[in-house]
């Protein structure tokens, strides 16, 4: 398992190709990214991450922890940034490694789900000057539920 | 004495990250009341429980919680990761 929360920018595509090299037991690979989406036309100018510094790595590498062991997963990767970013920049990354390949969705989907409403991090966007902190939604709440 | 913690706009309400606290509470519910008896600006923050989680020694952990053997406390909005 590699679990990084950084300020840093990463580069997906070397991160990738690097996660899917060396495996021999390893037929599927899942690679998500969450890059921040402009939704006001373009007045978001910022999207500031802030984080839980301790809790954060805690609660990532537990989830991992489990969904390694729930869904056979060879190989684990998460990769969180927290500060002032723009739209377009990339956000975070997921990817999981399991001999097969419905193993390696399902392991990036629950990932992604308890990553978005049990990791300590906080979004706040800065639209036409003004900042608003992004608001929880109920859906993603109730997306634990199926797991 | 037990460290207390806040984060987004939680943090923003209150006007600090950190603040070392003692208290007699027994349980996360009771230290909240203890706070909102401080100051007018902690009864604002903690007005409405359902827009507020909490971690316990960075776990999370429900209202009724003990804090009893607790070193830190962090209080702070539903979380919008990913």
């Amino acid at each position: 398992m590699k679990i990084s929360v950084q300020a840093e920018p990463f580069d997906y595509g070397t991160l990738s190709n690097a996660f899917a090299q060396g495996h021999t037991h390893v037929g599927a690979v899942v690679t998500f990214c969450g890059i921040v989406r402009d939704d006001e036309l373009g007045g978001l100018s910022t999207m500031e991450i802030e984080h839980y510094p301790g809790m954060t790595e805690k609660a990532i590498n537990a989830h991992s922890q489990i969904a390694k062991n729930r869904f056979s997963l060879a190989e684990v990767l998460v990769i969180h940034r927290y500060g002032s970013l723009k739209p377009g920049e990339m956000i975070m990354m997921v990817a999981t490694a399991a001999p097969h390949r419905n193993d390696a969705f399902q392991g990036a989907e629950f990932l992604m789900d308890y990553l978005k409403s049990r990791a300590p991090f906080w979004k706040k966007e800065i639209v036409n000057g003004e900042p608003r902190w992004v608001d929880a939604k109920p859906e993603d709440e109730d997306a634990l539920s199926r797991w | 004495m037990i460290e207390v913690i806040y984060f987004a706009w939680v943090r923003e309400r209150i006007g600090e990250a950190r603040e070392s606290h003692e208290t007699s509470a027994k349980t996360v519910r009771d230290l909240i009341e203890e706070l909102k008896h401080k100051e007018e600006r902690y009864a604002v923050a903690f007005s409405d429980l359902s827009a507020i989680r909490v971690a316990i020694d960075q776990d999370l952990v429900d209202m009724d919680s003990s804090i009893e053997n607790a070193k830190e406390v962090a209080f702070f909005p539903p979380m919008t990761g990913g």
